[in-house]
């Protein structure tokens, strides 16, 4: 070890490739323009060890570093110019922010000299990313530069996740700099890992202890927090079951036997109404979303909440608990099933069964075993999901197609759903898709899309084109704006404003872009279809036609309580 | 639910755009702030916000929990007024010749323990430091003789009423725990 590291004079943008390599980063999704072009010019030198993916539009960017950073566990970075550059990686970083997904977006600014003159591609992005970031920078100088670049990284990927802007003037950009690597690994202001308050965990471990019907709610911190070992350990032990949110669903394996499936507005009967027949109601890594619980005043009201989770904010926001232990779960699970004694509640768990073979009878077969009539949604998805064992990676546009894909997927995996969840952001499939190719080369990647949001981004095609990313693209299609139209039957008399829709040929757009592709009508060509998609090296467009006027079950409509789902419309 | 005038208590780093991520978790909620006053605090790099804000209980918690969850915001808490001693700053612009017309205004403002701090022939200034009642109140007793030309009040500022700055204990929990991290590595 050398105890005097040299400094170097370099750039501003050549500081920050160095910080960017610092970081261990390989991978950026960007996109050039004017007040990043020092910064792409640096990039072309490093283009061997900093592999650059060009999309083609910057949202793309940002959906493309969430896929990768969700997968990954790692850390995605987007790179974009200033002015409508940055503007367009709005929805991506709002996106990120409430599905806590922890992304790094560097963008080009004005020269500081020319910041408030409202200059050309000028935009105040720190003020306008505050509310959706952890935190929002602009770097005016390159002496920030190796600072700003460790802290953002520490901030996104420490605590509960999330995204960073760095907004990066110009002028910092060509300024000559004395560089030397930083690491930050302590904030004063901000605890990534804080201690659950004493007694707490002695109060859970109680309270489960004596629970006669204890139901466990899996987040998507199990996940993030990689506890998936820990989550399997704390369930087995005190033989409790447990429902997953849509974000949550692959931290324990769906066939485990106390999985109990997906929870929320179109999830699984089962655990919805026993939400509201469990005695203590265990949250772990979740946020009480209102898709999960529908009308919060009628939500668990018999149960005694236990409510795990590492950011402090989220006890008492949306339902007030009983016993609140904070901190990483991968530490408290860990400690809660030590102090718990080894249980079991057999008649509990056999008392789901009743409502999963109502769900099974009514619902699924239907769904996924149709006697006759066009392809299912769900068909198409089980299908899929069975002809890759079960181990590909899920990634799911919005709407009907993504609550068909979470509910009939199926998980052997950790880390393999990819979806928007809070935000709800159509589009954003596609591009996640791509990121997800980059984050696990190793695993198969399956995008199911509407045909809404596969046009909503639909220029990314020419990203796979260009990179042969191998996303296995299924768009179901129904000609509806599919999840507003089932609302619209449902809600507003079936008078269908606005969503139906005339489509393209999508054979001809993926001709275009050279992606090999299938469309099918018919139930006889489905699992040829799979098979050929998942045989062909790279890219591959399956469009299936579907049912039109399909509709998600069940469901507890808008306002609704957990247990008085909808088994039809 | 009832609302009571809560006082908040923040101490954050000195960035610039702080502020603006401490308003706007009020703005998202629709309450109002009462006062705000940002200043300074005793260490050197840390500012201190006093925000005073009617709210239910429940309201005033998640927005603290909120503005502590800003990574630059160290600290976060609210009180209620028999939890600390306050105090507000106001001055009154009064007409010289309507003044001295008025005999009764001295002795109004001398009964409030307030200060003439500057006389010229058009106008004087007079301070008076006091609780929000109090500043009110002289404000209104002076406006009878309507000779009240300017007036303007600040924010409150605050203390709270117990033994110790949390934030000193804060800090020094925070270093401890990174040295203690720090060992185990």
């Amino acid at each position: 070890m050398t105890m005097n590291i040299m400094k170097e004079t370099i750039t501003g943008a050549e500081a920050l490739m160095r910080s960017l390599e610092h970081q261990g980063v390989k991978t950026l999704f960007g996109y050039p323009g004017g007040s990043i072009m020092p910064t792409f010019d640096a990039l072309y030198h490093h283009r061997d060890t900093l592999n650059h993916i060009l999309v083609r539009h910057e949202q793309g960017a940002t959906h493309a570093a969430q896929g990768f950073a969700r997968v990954s566990g790692e850390v995605g970075v987007c790179l974009v110019t200033s002015g409508p550059g940055a503007t367009n990686t709005l929805t991506g970083i709002a996106d990120a922010m409430i599905d806590s997904t922890p992304i790094v977006v560097i963008a080009g600014q004005v020269p500081t000299a020319m910041l408030g003159t409202d200059a050309f591609q000028e935009v105040d992005l720190v003020s306008i990313t505050q509310p959706i970031t952890k935190w929002s920078y602009q770097i005016r100088s390159a002496k920030d530069i190796a600072w700003a670049v460790a802290r953002a990284f520490f901030l996104a990927k420490n605590g509960r996740p999330g995204p960073v802007v760095l907004d990066f003037t110009k002028n910092a950009q060509v300024e000559m700099v004395d560089y030397e690597p930083e690491t930050v690994d302590f904030i004063r202001s901000y605890d990534p890992n804080p201690e659950s308050q004493e007694g707490t965990l002695e109060a859970a471990a109680n309270l489960i202890n004596s629970a006669k019907r204890p139901l466990v709610l899996v987040g998507q911190g199990v996940e993030l927090g990689n506890a998936q070992v820990e989550l399997r350990a704390f369930l087995e032990k005190g033989d409790i079951p447990c429902g997953c949110t849509l974000l949550g669903l692959s931290a324990i394996p769906s066939d485990h036997p106390l999985n109990k499936g997906m929870l929320g507005m179109h999830g699984n009967l089962a655990p919805n109404v026993k939400t509201n027949e469990c005695d203590v109601l265990i949250a772990v890594g979740m946020r009480f979303d209102d898709r999960v619980t529908g009308n919060i005043a009628t939500y668990a009201k018999q149960a005694k909440v236990i409510h795990l989770d590492i950011d402090s904010s989220e006890f008492n926001k949306n339902v007030n608990v009983d016993v609140a232990v904070l901190g990483d779960c991968k530490q408290t699970l860990r400690q809660l099933t030590d102090l718990m004694v080894q249980n079991n509640h057999t008649a509990w768990i056999e008392s789901f069964s009743e409502h999963e073979k109502l769900e099974l009878e009514r619902v699924i077969l239907p769904e996924i075993h149709p006697l006759s009539g066009p392809l299912n949604m769900g068909e198409v998805v089980r299908a899929v999901s069975e002809a890759a064992n079960h181990e590909a990676i899920l990634v799911t546009d919005v709407g009907q197609n993504q609550m068909m894909a979470a509910r009939y997927f199926k998980y052997t995996k950790e880390r393999s759903v990819v979806t928007s969840g809070g935000l709800g952001t159509m589009g954003f499939g596609m591009p996640a898709a791509i990121g997800a190719t980059f984050g696990r080369p190793d695993r198969a990647v399956c995008v199911f899309m509407g045909d809404g949001g596969f046009q909503m981004n639909i220029q990314e095609l020419g990203t796979i084109m260009e990179q042969k990313a191998p996303v296995k693209m299924i768009l179901m299609n129904n000609n509806y704006l599919g999840n507003v139209r089932q609302w619209q039957a449902m809600f507003f008399g079936r008078r269908y404003a606005f969503t139906p829709m005339m489509n393209p040929d999508y054979m001809q757009i993926a001709s275009a872009y050279s992606i090999p592709a299938r469309r099918i009508m018919k139930r006889e060509e489905l699992q040829e279809a799979i098979h050929e998609m998942l045989a062909t090296d790279g890219p591959f467009l399956l469009e299936a036609c579907v049912i039109e006027e399909g509709n998600v079950m069940p469901m507890t409509p808008p306002g609704g309580t957990v247990d008085k789902m909808m088994l039809e419309c | 639910m009832e609302k009571t005038l809560y006082t908040l208590i923040v101490h954050s780093e000195n960035i610039a755009g702080l502020l603006n991520q401490v308003t706007a978790v009020f703005t998202r909620r629709q309450i109002n702030i009462e006062s705000l006053n940002v200043s300074a605090s005793s260490i050197k790099g840390i500012h201190k916000y006093t925000i005073t804000a009617w709210a239910t209980q429940s309201e005033i918690e998640k927005v603290v929990k909120q503005i502590e969850r800003k990574v630059d915001v160290l600290q976060a808490n609210y009180f209620t007024d028999s939890e600390i001693y306050q105090h507000e700053i106001a001055l009154y612009k009064l007409a010289t010749p309507a003044f001295q017309a008025n005999p009764v205004a001295s002795k109004i403002i001398r009964r409030h323990a307030a200060r003439v701090v500057e006389v010229n022939p058009t106008f004087c200034i007079v301070e008076k430091n006091g609780m929000s009642e109090e500043i009110s109140s002289l404000y209104e007793e002076l406006q009878q003789f309507g000779i009240v030309l300017q007036f303007v009040r600040s924010g409150r500022v605050a203390i709270s009423t117990s033994c110790f700055e949390r934030l000193n204990e804060y800090l020094a929990m925070r270093e401890e725990k990174y040295n203690r991290n720090k060992e185990i590595k």
